[in-house]
């Protein structure tokens, strides 16, 4: 009867003391941490700490052990990462890798590179970038037209990637390129490859964002040169691959908590003396923040039970980066800021971050339309 | 959801789907007591699902009770059966006797003001209840009265109460009892929903009937959009529709995630914050979607003649029984505001 299924998941008993485990390692590495530095989120760059968290066992959780995983669940997976992000904790080294690429690597990959770039991941060494999207496939993604052609060794690239997030600190790109066909091929003829950044013919220009920082990349492939190895899965699969990394990008707490700073740095200035509009407005974020996570949860649990939860994933997304669009919006009016780009307190600092970020969360990994189309499918509409 | 919730949902649903209809909800509106109908569903045990067995209940958790209330909200059920579910919980928990027939719940308007007084043979109650669900149609009221940490719990017959009736926008009784001396059954209410317990346990329900109701609207108005044709072709293929829609489910889906939780947070005994949580969210989740849900139906949606209207006027009364969004955010935010920056998390964490 009901279209979507959010099941109730129970954390199982073991997440408690993770989660304290996880709390006390914050507590001691997050000494120096600022309102401003923990605004910056899941996009905060810090390799020794990336490094610190792999020691812990906390990258790369759910995968097999003999690949560096720790083979615990998608909960526990969920535990860490809601906590980490409250916390403010700069992931962004390890974070595409944790989420997308090594579990991708893990069901496409060949045995030496599981092998080989697994446990690196693992240990918080190894940054990773998503080659999608390009000057003329957006939210279109499969009018993509940088060409990967055979060679005698391998493949030859030509073409360009846009919006890559961290493609100039990476160690490696997953690119989706197309093997056969034109664009009016739509999905058919795209393959995923892993790209090793490093070789010749590979050029990134950062684009910087509306809040001033360099995450965004244009990369460029000259006739790149890629071992034949380096195709994943399926030639001319990419596409069905692609949708499946999509759905464990769309459900996690990074898709309601990317503006959290906001609400604690409220709570914490309000705690002393708040009217009633203060605190319905609390009332009000904090009640979808629960609801939120409640249904995060329930997507984690399905994952853990190899379910798919495409659609719920899509909804997820689509109301948990509505809730973190509009919370640095009603934080900032509430308490009436004037902003500077650069100066001001550490609440000023972090809110004027938090203001110029909001309008990427209901782009970022599917835009707002897209996700609405997805459900619009499952209600029968399309 | 288990085997035998998978059971009693289909029961539940295959039951009310069969009785209830517009002629009915019509003649209920008037006034017509649908006396049909409740005897039905209290012969099932659906009234006391709460009630131990032995003393003639189903001994059902709240979970269960979800169920049941979430699809009388579905059907806008004309009758105050999650009320009396309520109401029959509160009394056996307080060790009072719950009788047979409807119950209502009263106490827990912010203008209500009652009181106690020990008379020769029991106490006597005095004073309004206001906005009383089904206060006409019931046998008793189960009321609560005093200050936190001194909660009493009055069973009062309605016979003999002065009753002047009114109704909600969907039509339905929503009375004024007042009463001078009347002899009423007392007892201490137990530490569990602390606050207000007639409060916290009315807005678990109605969030419970506003995901039904929120579900209601969602279903016909996929099924309309599909069906209607202009320009050509469905409404349901114009993208700006199936993006209204697919906001609509969104809401619906997380009203319903968030009452759910809140009627297991009762299971498990201290539901208060998830209960604010889940008003709230129904409340700010109604406006929206119910504004959606008209927009597709365009005019025909506006009639009395159109089903629609059977779920909507009901979401805009419901989301502002036993308090608002408003009035909840700031319980919820004063609960955070207490707990201060650092100790939220963790708090929400544990829930």
């Amino acid at each position: 009867m009901s279209i979507f299924n959010f099941a109730f998941s129970p954390m199982p008993p073991q997440c408690e003391a993770l989660r304290a485990e996880v709390r006390a390692f914050l507590q001691a590495n997050g000494r120096d941490w600022t309102a401003a530095s923990r605004a910056q989120s899941w996009d905060g760059f810090d390799p020794e700490f990336s490094r610190k968290v792999g020691a812990h066992g906390w990258i790369g959780m759910t995968w097999p052990k003999r690949y560096g995983g720790g083979e615990r669940s998608a909960l526990e997976r969920h535990v860490v990462l809601e906590e980490m992000l409250v916390a403010g904790a700069p992931v962004s080294l390890h974070w595409i890798a944790d989420r997308q690429s090594g579990p991708l690597l893990l069901r496409f990959g060949t045995e030496r590179q599981r092998r080989e770039i697994l446990p690196a991941i693992a240990r918080g060494t190894l940054c990773f970038c998503i080659g999608m999207s390009e000057p003329d496939a957006g939210s279109d993604v499969a009018n993509i037209r940088t060409r990967a052609v055979r060679t005698e060794t391998g493949w030859r690239v030509t073409g360009t990637k846009l919006w890559t997030t961290n493609a100039h600190r990476a160690h490696y790109m997953i690119g989706l390129f197309r093997t056969s066909g034109a664009p009016a091929d739509r999905q058919r003829g795209l393959s995923q490859f892993l790209v090793d950044m490093t070789v010749p013919g590979i050029t990134v220009r950062p684009l910087p964002d509306l809040a001033g920082r360099e995450h965004f990349n244009e990369v460029t492939f000259d006739g790149a040169l890629l071992p034949s190895d380096s195709l994943l899965g399926q030639e001319s699969e990419g596409w069905s691959q692609t949708l499946a990394e999509l759905a464990l990008e769309r459900s996690g707490p990074e898709r309601f908590l990317s503006s959290i700073q906001a609400l604690i740095e409220l709570i914490r200035i309000k705690a002393a003396a708040a009217s009633d509009e203060d605190r319905a407005t609390i009332g009000r974020l904090v009640a979808q923040l629960m609801t939120l996570r409640r249904m995060s949860l329930s997507v984690a649990g399905m994952l853990e039970a190899k379910q798919t939860p495409a659609l719920e994933a899509a909804v997820v997304k689509d109301l948990g980066t509505g809730f973190e669009q509009a919370l640095p919006e009603t934080v900032q009016s509430l308490l009436g800021l004037e902003l500077d780009r650069d100066h001001g307190t550490e609440l000023e600092r972090a809110m004027a971050h938090l203001v110029r970020m909001a309008p990427a969360y209901s782009l970022r990994g599917g835009t707002r339309e897209i996700l609405r189309g997805i459900i619009a499918r499952g209600l029968g509409l399309r | 959801m288990n085997d035998t919730q998978q059971i009693l949902r289909e029961m539940v649903e295959r039951l009310f789907a069969d009785h209830v209809n517009p002629p009915l909800l019509a003649q209920a509106e008037q006034g017509i007591w649908p006396g049909a109908l409740w005897r039905l569903v209290e012969q099932q045990g659906l009234t006391r699902p709460r009630v131990p067995e032995e003393q003639g209940g189903l001994g059902c958790g709240w979970d269960d009770a979800f169920i049941i209330v979430r699809a009388a909200g579905y059907h806008g059920l004309p009758i105050p059966l999650p009320e009396t579910i309520a109401a029959s919980w509160l009394l056996s928990q307080a060790g009072l006797t719950s009788p047979d027939g409807p119950l209502t719940l009263g106490g827990a308007h912010p203008e209500d003001r009652l009181r106690l007084a020990p008379g020769n043979q029991g106490w006597r109650l005095s004073g309004t209840a206001h906005r009383v669900p089904w206060g006409r149609a019931a046998g008793s009221v189960v009321l609560v009265l005093g200050e936190t940490g001194n909660l009493r719990i009055a069973h009062a017959a309605c016979a003999g109460a002065k009753i002047e009736p009114g109704t909600n926008l969907a039509g339905e009784p929503r009375d004024r009892l007042s009463f001078t001396d009347h002899p009423v059954a007392v007892a201490p209410w137990p530490a569990a929903f602390a606050d207000n317990p007639v409060r916290t346990i009315g807005a678990m329900l109605r969030s419970a009937q506003i995901a039904g109701a929120l579900a209601n609207a969602l279903d016909r108005s996929i099924t309309y959009a599909n069906d209607r044709y202009q320009f050509g072709r469905p409404i349901a293929k114009q993208q700006a529709v199936q993006h209204d829609l697919a906001r609509l489910a969104a809401e619906a889906a997380a009203v319903e995630v968030a009452a759910e939780t809140a009627f297991l947070a009762a299971e498990r005994g201290d539901p208060d914050l998830l209960v604010a949580a889940a008003k709230i969210h129904a409340g700010l989740a109604v406006p929206q979607a119910t504004g959606i849900a008209h927009q597709v139906h365009g005019a025909i949606g506006f009639t009395l003649e159109h089903p629609l209207q059977w779920a909507t006027r009901r979401l805009m009364s419901w989301r502002n029984e036993f308090g608002g969004d408003r009035q909840w955010s700031v319980i919820l935010g004063r609960r955070i505001l207490d707990l201060g920056a650092d100790r939220f998390w963790p708090y929400l964490a544990a829930q």
